[in-house]
């Protein structure tokens, strides 16, 4: 009768699609895996262009080939998940503050993508010219 | 199951686990570390209801303000019925108590350099409220129990109800309480018991108070033979929202705030309160005592001069003119409440209140450290009734109060149980008695009664004989009515039949502690045939010093019901005198 | 409006064979009953024997947490007609152990507070109380949102790294320790870092970031743990690369 008896609910394996906010952060976590590929994918064009023009053709022939892109597709698409949801968090994981006053949320997070846009032209400036 | 009743023994148990009884075990803890102390409380203690308590606690700090305006601040508060050495060493002892706080770690919320802010308060002739934004009780209650995390010598007894003490030969022994996870009945011995279990709201319908807010510790004491003192001082908070009866801070007066009727009129200037001041005037106005606001709210609703809400009268409390500023700075907890539970911002709407019951000037009967005439029974906090609120408290005097005579009883009651022996033979059967009778209750089929229809009568009988004003007809009327209730409660039914988190089994020990105590606060409304602080009768609407400058104790007579005398009240250096106040 | 509204409530008893279930009662709909309310109506008016914890009804004891369709929400702040026309869900706080009925098993919680060292911690040791601590008001706004916690534990129900690893430390446990070693008065970071710098500390979190948008008094536990992750990594930094007396 004075035993310890208490329930112990059973965590379902599909616990992050009961709830939305569980759902994209798993779909964030994931995303690190794309991140992962898209600088394995880096490398390989690096490889290729540092072997010479026949390689470089290459790998284009690869890389255009309907696997390569529709896998490339789902890859950016995280690659966005993210750049949103980190970019989002950020002002959470660091109060950041000038002069003594802290710096708002909106601030942090437009910063970023001020950031992204300056750094995205400079590469895009870089390809085209 | 072990058989043996008795499950521990320390040297000092205290029942109850909020400000008062934390602030006792770590002062025990401090001064004699070598004693095995626990504190045993009916819930986990962040969650006793010196959590809820919003406006400050007063302590004399500022260099303009003496020690001796406080104590005469407080005793004419009290309407005289304070014992003026209790006072005075509640005075002298509360600023010390209040640094000792902000040392453990409350957020005083603080002036520019650095130092404590003190602000206004009803009743007081200077600025010496210190305040954690109006959240003040939840951070001191907070700052209590983590610190007393300190001290891993501490025991705790989480959610164990303590249904009676264990007495012999006039000496209390312990405790025997239900474990609420398990539903085992045990005792736990101990050399000296404070109780710290706090107020008796609910025994009234419309309070600021929680539900655990049951004058436990008033009953444990009371049928133990330890006598009560002055349960006819029941205060009415002026402001309180309706249905939740949710407590709007005094604070919001201390900060500027308004009481109007439904003419938009400052009222309190018709009732010899002062006249009115766009900012606010010390000891004047809205900052008048609690009883003295009260009465003038049944005053203006027998004129006709308040609003219909759909749960009755109600004025309002302006705090428009406040800005939005100031109330997100020093009120945000009231703004948080009024939006939340009556959809309103205080910002730029008027806030609906009226009186409701929310604290209990009497309590057990102690000495100035916390003893009670039961050798090895102490009491302190709210619980307690020493007395130094006397016939009307003052905000901000009772979270001082709980810390001073906290440290006082636990000292006290250290010292005691340092050299007191162990318990008698006899304990154990008297342990025995009580889980039979436990038993027996646990086992009683339900009938067509059971304890929720008891308790809503015992309220509403309370509302009509213990109101803010009374008359001896109506009074009477309640014993009588209490009477009934008290057969009908002896006769209850459980339905719960599970051992484990037996709410029901509360809540009926619980509804057999609010008639007791019940019972006590109309026999002794009944005898003091004179108004005075909250007491205010119509037929007898005057102080009388001739025959009622005393205290009132009641104890448990034989057949179970509350003998009335009389106890003297200690008066040092002021004679009593006319309460003003605006003038 | 309608009239009334039905409520799902978990019972469960640990002396019955059975798992816990749903029980469905009928309360009143009125416009400011909360949860709590209505479980109070049942348990006045409808059958005795419901269990469920609550006390100050006001949002500012912690009792009263439930998981109420499906959200960790303090059972007297969440108004009935918020989920009308219903049913609505009433079930014993996630991640927790069922006691009875709506009674959470909370001793885990209980254990994991003191571990973090909540007190004021000083190198001296102060007897004689002379004055206070000074301490600006920029001083406590730097630690106060974190001050606000009532130990109600929604956040750990929110949290799925608790529900899936109880050994992980929780939210509101990393918060306190933080809210400790922000306050200027403070010096026991040192000895709370100690503690949050094991595997079932700080780096536990994978800042879902669930406890924050769950909690009632907005303490934010996911910014305190985000931070105070940078702080044990620059200790980590420091002790790596400077001599023991240069950290």
């Amino acid at each position: 009768m004075s035993q310890d008896l208490t329930y112990r609910r059973p965590i379902s394996t599909w616990w992050w699609l009961r709830k939305r906010t569980y759902f994209v952060f798993v779909m964030r976590e994931l995303s690190s895996l794309f991140v992962a590929w898209f600088v394995f994918f880096l490398l390989l064009l690096i490889r290729a262009v540092s072997r010479g023009e026949a390689a470089y053709e290459d790998f284009l022939d690869w890389a255009s080939s309907p696997l390569a892109v529709v896998v490339n597709v789902v890859a950016f698409v995280f690659i966005v998940v993210h750049t949103v949801t980190w970019f989002a968090v950020t002002p959470q994981a660091m109060a950041l503050q000038v002069r003594g006053r802290p710096v708002p949320a909106p601030l942090v997070i437009g910063a970023q993508y001020v950031g992204l846009a300056v750094v995205t032209a400079f590469v895009w400036w870089l390809v085209l010219r | 199951m072990s058989d043996d009743p008795v499950v521990a023994d320390h040297d000092v148990l205290l029942v109850g686990g909020g400000g008062a009884g934390l602030r006792a075990a770590i002062a025990i803890a401090e001064t004699e570390p070598g004693l095995d102390v626990a504190v045993v409380s009916k819930v986990y203690p962040m969650r006793s209801h010196t959590v809820s308590a919003e406006g400050g606690a007063a302590g004399v700090i500022a260099d303009d303000d003496t020690i001796d305006e406080h104590i005469y601040d407080t005793i004419s508060g009290s309407d005289w019925l304070g014992d003026q050495d209790a006072i005075e060493a509640f005075v002298n002892e509360a600023p010390r108590e209040l640094l000792q706080l902000e040392h453990w770690g409350c957020p005083w919320s603080r002036q520019p350099n650095g130092r404590v802010a003190v602000r206004a308060f009803g009743g007081m002739k200077n600025m010496r409220t210190w305040f954690a934004a109006d959240k003040t009780g939840f951070h001191m209650l907070h700052a209590l129990f983590q610190t007393s995390l300190k001290y891993s010598g501490l025991a705790r007894y989480d959610e164990w109800f303590v249904t009676r003490l264990l007495v012999d030969e006039g000496r209390v022994h312990g405790v025997v309480a239900v474990e609420l996870k398990s539903g085992r009945i045990k005792a736990i011995t101990a050399r000296a018991v404070v109780l710290a279990t706090g107020g008796c709201g609910k025994v009234f319908p419309f309070t600021t108070n929680a539900n655990i807010n049951t004058g436990d510790g008033m009953a444990l004491a009371y049928r133990a033979g330890a006598p009560l003192k002055d349960m006819e001082f029941v205060q009415y908070h002026p402001t309180g929202l309706p249905f939740t009866g949710i407590l709007i801070t005094e604070a919001t007066r201390a900060e500027g705030g308004w009481l109007l009727n439904k003419d938009g009129y400052r009222y309190l200037q018709d009732y010899d309160l002062g006249t009115p001041t766009p900012e606010p005037t010390l000891r004047s106005m809205e900052l008048g005592p609690r009883d003295r606001l009260s009465q003038a709210f049944v005053h203006e609703v027998e004129k006709g001069r308040t609003l219909d809400s759909e749960w009755g009268p109600i004025v309002h409390l302006d705090l428009r003119h406040l800005g939005e500023k100031l109330i997100d700075t020093k009120l945000p907890f009231v703004r948080e409440l009024c939006l939340k539970y009556e959809r309103i911002d205080p910002v730029t709407e008027l806030i609906p209140v009226r009186p409701v019951v929310h604290y209990m000037m009497g309590g057990v009967h102690t000495d100035i450290d916390g003893a009670t005439p039961l050798a090895g029974l102490y009491a302190a906090g709210e619980t307690a009734c020493v007395s130094i609120n006397g016939a009307n408290r003052l905000g901000s005097n009772s979270l001082p109060e709980c810390l001073v005579f906290g440290a006082r009883a636990g000292r006290a009651a250290a010292t005691y149980a340092a050299s007191a022996g162990p318990p008698p033979a006899s304990i154990t059967a008297q342990a025995s008695d009580e889980v039979r009778r436990l038993e027996r209750l646990l086992g009683t089929p339900p009938g067509d009664d059971s304890v929720a229809p008891i308790r809503t009568e015992m309220q509403t009988t309370m509302e009509d004989a213990a109101g803010i004003y009374r008359t001896g007809p109506e009074m009477a009327a309640g014993v009588d009515r209490l009477k009934e209730l008290q057969e009908r409660a002896l006769r209850v039914g459980i339905w719960d039949t599970s051992r484990s988190f037996n709410t029901e089994l509360v809540a009926a020990l619980e509804l057999a502690n609010l008639l007791d105590v019940a019972e006590c606060m109309l026999a002794s409304g009944l005898r003091r045939e004179e108004s005075r602080g909250a007491h205010q009768r119509t037929d007898f609407p005057e102080r009388d010093d001739q025959r009622f400058l005393t205290h009132q104790l009641v104890e448990r007579d034989p057949e179970g019901s509350p003998q009335v005398s009389e106890l003297p009240v200690t008066i040092t250096r002021w004679p009593p005198g006319e309460r003003v106040y605006g003038r | 409006m309608a009239d009334s509204i039905t409520l799902r409530v978990t019972r469960w008893r640990p002396d019955k064979n059975t798992p816990p279930g749903p029980q469905e009662y009928d309360v009143p709909l009125r416009k400011e009953w909360t949860v709590l309310d209505g479980l109070n109506h049942i348990k006045d008016e409808l059958d005795q024997t419901l269990a469920f914890r609550w006390s100050c009804r006001m949002g500012i004891c912690g009792s009263c947490g439930m998981n109420v369709n499906g959200e960790p929400r303090l059972s007297c702040g969440a108004f009935l007609t918020d989920y009308a026309p219903g049913p609505v869900d009433v079930e014993p706080l996630a991640n927790f152990p069922i006691a009875r009925d709506l009674v959470v098993d909370m001793s885990d919680f209980m254990e994991k507070l003191p571990r973090v060292k909540p007190w004021i911690i000083r190198d001296d040791d102060v007897t004689e109380i002379d004055g206070e601590y000074l301490q600006t008001p920029e001083e406590l706004d730097a630690y106060k949102q974190f001050s606000m916690c009532i130990n109600c534990m929604l956040c750990y129900a929110a949290c799925p790294v608790y529900g899936l690893d109880p050994t992980f430390i929780g939210p509101a446990a990393i918060a306190l320790a933080e809210r400790y070693d922000l306050d200027s008065r403070d010096q026991g970071a040192r000895e709370r870092l100690d503690v949050l710098i094991e595997h079932e500390g700080v780096w536990g979190c994978t800042f879902v970031g669930e406890c924050t948008r769950v909690c009632p008094k907005h303490v934010d536990p996911a910014g305190a743990i985000q931070r105070y992750k940078l702080k044990a990594a620059q200790e980590n930094v420091k002790a790596f690369l400077l001599p023991r007396g240069m950290r």
